[in-house]
Formats: structure tokens, sequence, C-alpha cells
């Protein structure tokens, strides 16, 4: 213990061990790790769920579970995840731990704002469990009215509740990021000279600030209407049940981006310090983000088309759509550029960030197939569309967040990961994520609809398919989990920059001392100048 | 199971419309995909760290910054280009399903938790089922009783939520004989996954003789006759009333201009909201004096008598 003590005293993680300290920490690198620690446990919930579901659909009757408790697993999965895992996943862990070292700062611009939004989303979470342990809520994490408002028996408004309270800490770890990129950044830091992970967080801040308010304003309108028969959404009372799907999208299709803006961010540092390149057209990468986190705002009715929208508002809708899709093709051609004239390595980092891209690519081009106003008439509500998303926001996102966890795990722990198992466990992901949702697309354009325990029997052999592969990717997810807790105690020690990466986070220590830097760190480069660095040989 | 599904039947006049979108997306999209997956692996054997590959950049830094403007460009064009022709091209494809032609047998349908009502103007009352000949648009004419609902066809490629508090319209024209499913694709509750049903499509004499198999019953207009005097609608709107309001003779499809200077299309909606919010839209020279009949008046007797009003409509056609 002493030596131990002696050897970590001058790093972030030495700066006390007890329970205390971890709680009362104004630290970001110890929120980071907090908020780590919390979304891994609510990820076992949501992918439990979602391991039910699987089984329940290996057979075209549902014969796992009752039809009931189908309902309340997919609305399980759906709130755990959308709300509790991957919105905050990479924000809030690595954008914590590393919005101010990129930036040369010694924290964020609030700590103490920053440690209040662990507790709120800690507190929203604490409900929403409460919700779904007290018998569970039936009405898929979308909500929609009035069967959120009216017809469903169960725990809506505890649920809700739990959403609404967390909202507000997206909304303060986003306010608290826009200053600190604003008024922190070191001497020389100009904004072009940012790495594009902070161009992807500074986006994001923004949807969270502009976007979280509606939909903290949407779920309290359904909660009076619910709780107390105020009309808004139900047309029994004289409201507008499309209401609040315009409202619930206006939020829920942003928050998509919340999700995948910040897995670019992360893709875009490794594959620039894995091919040892500058990000080809990184002015164009910037631009892009920012273009998709503004377009974002203007597409929701594209969730709408079949709803009773008039058919103009879905044709402007749908060519909005195709216009955020350009920013996203480039950023794809832009990461593949980037290989060229490369010394490209293939480290674990490195597989999880291409696995992003493949699977961000399929994800991105059948979400063209659904902007398409009389295609989508058919996908509608269908598997393809589950497997659109998954691809994006599971494939894509997920796939970022464990590259990421990889790349800066040395970083933060202060331990090398075991790389052979790493690079096994993003092979395997990218199998079995594949295997699980590929089928889906084609099972969707056969007209197998969401949210159906009960499905006729020539969809059955897809439906087995995806449950194989789930059950391929649930080792792909469990893997990492097990060799990175091994690591902490085992790994090898981490020198200060095992990737030879540029980027201020890596001229400090591993572990980073508490206040970051031993003195304000001055920037003269741009970002990721990789082949000046390097000498002709790699 | 004899055979693995890839593609679902076809059997409707749209779905070959639709179809042709998604395989043009297919092909597209499993070129580009294709591409960059080739892109990425010649790459990365090319340029793998240690290999002897040819890295030399041009020394000539301003021609190299104008040649990478030159490409961003044209991926930022090329998609552009493209996605607008595939946005028209769908567009007008939604649009020819949005607009129901004027020939359309109508068919009218009232989801509740959990199944589907079905009505034909000739009398014929469905559960969850629903009869249509080939060769001929059908329209329906949907609205639901509780939650929101999503009446889906996927052989007809065809799908439309179903709304309380309003009527949606779906229609398509059926090609080939057979039994096909309908899905609830709107998350409704419970047994959503349980309110499903079929479309039996008939050759036009098996439909005829289906028909007047099931006839015996009042057609929907007769019904419909019996509920505008049972709730009174008559007293005021009947052909001898006394009292100042519209007659609904020859009304049906009819542009109706409006006390305050608008004009709508005296269609099932306006027929129901004329109902349920008769003060909301007020005809020409008559005064806001009808009572609403919200929540006295059932969705299926509503649908009754828009058919009657339809049917009194085109008397005068």
């Amino acid at each position: 213990m002493n030596s131990a003590a002696v050897l970590h005293h001058d790093n972030y993680l030495g700066a006390g061990a007890t329970w205390r300290s971890w709680l009362v920490t104004l630290d970001h690198k110890r929120i980071g790790i907090l908020y780590t620690i919390t979304i891994t446990l609510l990820f076992l919930i949501g992918g439990t769920a979602a391991a039910l579901i699987r089984l329940d659909l290996l057979t075209p009757n549902s014969e796992v579970v009752s039809v009931e408790t189908y309902n309340k697993l997919f609305t399980i999965h759906g709130v755990i995840m959308v709300w509790f895992f991957l919105i905050p996943s990479i924000p809030a862990t690595l954008g914590n731990f590393l919005v101010p070292m990129m930036i040369g700062a010694r924290d964020l611009a609030f700590p103490r704002l920053n440690l209040a939004s662990w507790y709120l989303f800690v507190a929203g979470a604490l409900f929403t469990i409460y919700a779904l342990v007290a018998g569970g809520v039936d009405t898929g994490w979308t909500f929609y009215t009035p069967f959120s408002t009216v017809f469903s028996n169960s725990n809506v408004i505890a649920a809700v509740t739990g959403v609404f309270i967390a909202g507000f800490s997206s909304i303060l770890t986003g306010l608290n990021f826009i200053v600190t990129t604003h008024q922190m950044r070191a001497p020389g830091m100009t904004w072009f000279r940012l790495p594009l992970f902070m161009w992807s967080m500074y986006a994001t801040s923004l949807i969270l600030v502009l976007a979280t308010p509606v939909l903290a304003m949407t779920l309290f309108l359904m909660a009076i209407e619910r709780a107390f028969h105020i009309g808004v959404f139900d047309a029994a009372l004289g409201g507008d049940p499309l209401l609040f799907q315009h409202l619930f999208w206006f939020y829920s299709h942003p928050a998509v981006y919340i999700m995948i803006v910040p897995a670019m961010g992360v893709a875009s540092e490794i594959i620039a310090c894995f091919c040892r390149n500058r990000i080809f057209g990184y002015k164009f990468m910037a631009y892009s983000i920012l273009a998709i986190a503004s377009f974002g705002f203007v597409v929701w009715g594209h969730h709408m088309f079949v709803s009773g929208q008039s058919a103009y508002a879905g044709t402007v809708f749908s060519l909005l759509t195709f216009l955020v899709s350009v920013p996203s093709a480039v950023k794809v051609f832009n990461w593949t550029a980037t290989l060229y004239k490369s010394r490209v390595r293939f480290d674990a980092p490195m597989l999880y960030a291409l696995g992003f891209v493949g699977l961000f690519t399929i994800g991105g081009l059948t979400g063209l197939f659904l902007a398409s106003l009389g295609l989508d008439v058919q996908l509608h509500d269908t598997y393809f569309v589950v497997a659109h998303f998954h691809y994006i926001m599971v494939g894509g996102s997920v796939m970022a967040f464990f590259g990421g966890l990889h790349f800066w795990w040395p970083k933060i722990t202060g331990r090398m990961y075991p790389e052979g198992w790493a690079r096994f466990s993003a092979l395997l992901t990218f199998v079995g994520f594949n295997l699980t949702f590929f089928p889906q697309f084609i099972v969707g354009y056969l007209g197998m609809p969401r949210r159906y325990p009960n499905y006729p029997a020539e969809f059955q052999v897809w439906n087995v398919l995806s449950s194989a592969g789930a059950s391929i990717l649930a080792f792909g997810y469990a893997l990492p989990l097990m060799y990175l807790m091994w690591s902490l105690r085992y790994g090898e020690r981490a020198p200060a920059n095992p990737w030879r990466a540029k980027g201020l986070e890596w001229q400090t220590s591993s572990p980073p001392p508490a206040e970051n830097f031993e003195k304000t760190p001055v920037v003269t480069e741009e970002a990721y100048a990789y082949s000046d660095a390097e000498p002709a040989h790699g | 199971m004899d055979h693995i599904p890839f593609f679902p039947e076809r059997a409707s006049t749209i779905a070959s419309q639709i179809d042709g979108i998604y395989f043009m997306w297919v092909a597209l999209s499993g070129a580009v995909a294709l591409a960059i997956a080739v892109l990425v692996v010649y790459f990365s054997v090319k340029y793998h760290a240690g290999s002897k590959a040819d890295r030399r950049v041009t020394a000539d830094a301003a021609a190299q910054e104008r040649r990478m403007h030159h490409i961003e460009i044209a991926w930022i064009v090329i998609p552009l280009v493209l996605f607008t022709g595939m946005f028209a091209w769908s567009a007008e494809v939604f649009y020819h399903g949005a607009t129901v032609p004027p020939d359309a047998l109508p068919v009218y349908v009232v989801g509740k938790q959990w199944m589907w009502h079905l009505e034909h103007p000739s009398g014929q009352r469905e559960i969850g089922e629903l009869h249509v000949p080939v060769g001929r648009p059908v329209e329906l004419v949907m609205t639901s009783q509780d939650v929101i609902h999503s009446f889906s066809i996927p052989a007809f490629r065809v799908k439309q939520d179903v709304l309380p508090g309003r009527y949606t319209t779906l229609w398509f024209s059926a090609t080939r004989p057979g039994e096909y499913h309908v899905f609830c694709t709107q998350y409704c509750g419970t047994s959503h996954s349980q309110m499903v049903g079929r479309v039996i499509a008939m050759e036009p004499a098996a439909y005829a003789s289906w028909l007047s198999a099931t006839a015996g019953t009042p057609t929907m207009a007769a019904r419909g006759a019996v509920r505008f005097r049972q709730f009174g609608c008559s007293g005021c709107h009947g052909a001898n009333a006394t009292v100042r309001a519209p007659s609904l003779e020859g009304l049906f499809g009819k542009p109706v201009p409006l006390k305050d200077g608008r004009s709508m299309i005296a269609d099932e909606r306006f027929i129901r909201d004329s109902i349920l919010l008769p003060n909301r839209d007020v005809p020409a020279g008559y005064e806001a004096t009808m009572p609403s009949f919200r929540g006295q008046i059932g969705e299926e007797e509503l649908l009754e008598i828009v058919e009657y009003v339809k049917s009194i409509g085109n008397v005068t056609q």
C-alpha cells in the first residue's frame, strides 16, 4: 500500500482512494470515470433486455416471455440504451476526460457543475430503473400519444421523470464543454488547430443545449396530460396526437447526431494516429461536423412520412434529409483518403475505427433508402428501420466508443490492455454485429413490423440468423469488459505516449497528474502534424 | 420451410414502382460500399507501415492544396446530384401513392385495440379481413377509436397511420388474386403483434359472387340514413327542413365557401369535422347554431353518416 501510494500520489488516480474522494471529486478525469462505471452498469441492463428479446424472437410465437413482458423489454432496452448509455457514452466519459486535456486546460470551465451533472444523471437513472422494476413501462422508448397518456396502464410518469432529470445532466455538460472550448484553450490552440474530436464535442454540445430542452417540455406536457387530463396531444380532449411526434422527433432526430458525431471525432483521432497522416481535408471535416449538427435540426419529419403529415411537408423533409447525407458521405470519403500514402498499423483501436467506418457506411447508405419518400412507405416501422439505426447507433457509435476506450486506455489508467485479445474482440464485434443486423434489412423489406413478438413463420429463418449473431456480439462486448478490468492490475505499465500520437493529452504522463499538465503547453503546430515529424522510413 | 424468402410478393400496381427505387438503391449503395471496401483494403496493403510504397508528395504545396480542394468539391457535388435525382423519383412515386384515383371503390376502416373493423358501402362488415377485386383501385378511409394504429399491406407496398380524431386514406389496385398479410405497424399496446389480418384479392367474377353471397344487410348509406334521422340531423338538414341549415344534397366533393372567406372541399374529413366541430368551419350564409355531436356518436356510426351524405351527394351528378 505504501509503495503504491508513493508511486501514484503524483497522478490523479492516486490523489485519494477513499469513496469520499471519488464522490466529491471535481476532477474532470475522475468524473469521466464515474460516468464510465455508471453507463457500463446501465449497458448491462439494456443488453440483458436485448438478449431476452433476441431469445424470444427465435420462434414465431412468443414462447420465452409473454407479449406484455416483451413490450416492457423493448421499452427498457430503448430507454436505457438511448438516454442512459448512447447519449452520455462518448461525451460524458471520453469527452469529460479529454476535452480539457486536448486543449491544454487544467479542468472544465465549471468543475462543480460537472459533478452536479453526474449526480443528476444518476438520479435520473434511478428514477427510470425504479419505473422498470415497479411493474415496467410498455410504451416503447418513443412514448407516442395518446397511447402513453391515456391507454397505457404502466409506469409512464416515473420513467419520463427519469429521462427529464437526466436531460439536465446533458444540458449542463453541453454548456460546460462549450464554455471550456471557447475560454480555456492553451496559447496557440486556434480553432483550426483543434483536433476533430474537439470539433465533434463542440458540435454535440450545441445539439445537447439546443435540443434537450424541447424533449424536457414535450415529456412534461405528456406527463401533465396523463396525470391531469389537460388536452395537448389526445384528440378526445381536443389535442393533436401528431404534435407529440413533431416535438419528440425535433429532439430525437438531433439526438442521433449526439450519438454519432462524437464517434466521428474518435474515429478521426484514431485513423490519423495509426495512419501517421493528417486527416484528409481537415477543414472540410470540421465544417461537415457543424453542417451535420445544424441540418440535423430540420429533418425530424422524415420519421413521419406515413403518419398523416401532409405530403408537402414530407417532400421538404425528404429533400433536407438527402442534404444532411452529403456531409456524412464526405466524412467517409475523407477517412478512406487518409489511408492514401499512409504508414498504417493495425492495432486494436485502428481495427475498431475501421469497423466503425464500415458499419457507419452501411448505416448511412441504408438511411438513403429511408429518406426516399415512396420507398419509405414500405420500409417505415419495419425491421429495415431497426437494422438501419442499429448500424448507426450501435455499429457506428459503440464501435467507435470501444476504439476510443482502447486508444486512451493507457492514458486513463496508466496500463496497457492485452493487444491480442483486443484485436480478437474488435473482429468478433464486427462479425457478430453484421450477422445480427444485416438479416434485419431483408426481413424488413419483406414487411416484418417492429415490436412484434409474434410474427409469420416465413420470417423465422432471418430471425434465427439474427439471434445467432447476437450471441456472438454479446461475446464481443463481454470480452473487453473482462480484459480491460484485468489490465487494471496486470496490464503492462503504459508510457506517456504509447502510440507516438500527436495531441496535447499525449504530452503529459500516463496517468496524468491531477492538474493535467506540469505547466500550460504552448501549441505551435496544426493538429495531426504526423508526416512532418516522421522519418521517411516510418 | 420450403424456401428462404428474400423478396416480398408483388401484388399491386404501385409495388413495381417502389421496388424500382429499392433496386436502384441496392445497386448504388452496393457499388459505393464495395468501392470503399476495396480502397480501404488496397490502401491498407499498399501503405502498410514498413512497406516500400512511394509516399512522396509533390513539393508544390499550393498545387497540392488545389488538387485536394477539387477532390473535395467532386465528392460533394456528385452525391448531391445523385441524391437530387433519387429524391425527385421517389417523391413522384409517393405523390402517385398519395393521390386517390376518382373511380376508387371506398372501404371504411376503424382500428381499435386490437382489431380492424371494415365496412363496405354495400353493407358487408368484416373483422380483420378485407375482400377486394383485382384490377380496380380501392380506397381505404380510416380512423381509430383509441390509439394510433397503422394499416400496412407489404405485398401491396402500402402503409398509412390510422389516427384517432381524423380520417386518413390509402389506396391500392391489386394485380394478383391471393391472400396477403395485413399488419398493424404502429405500436398500439399489449396485443399489437396480434392486430393482424389478411387481404383477399379476388378476380372480379369471384368478387361479384362474394358480394352477392354476403348481400342482404342494408347498405352503409341506408344505415347512415337511419342514423341521420336518429341523431336528429334530418330536422335541420333534411329536404323539408325549415331551420336555416345547408341542404346536403349534391354536397359531397364540392367546394364549400365558408363564412370567414375560406373555401373547403366537402370530403369525408370535412363532413366528420362538421359533425364533431360544427363551429370551426361554418359555411357562408349560415350562423354557427349547430350543436356538436362529439362524444355522442361512435366512429362506425359516423362513417355510415358520411357514406349517406356521400350517397345523396351523388344523386345530382
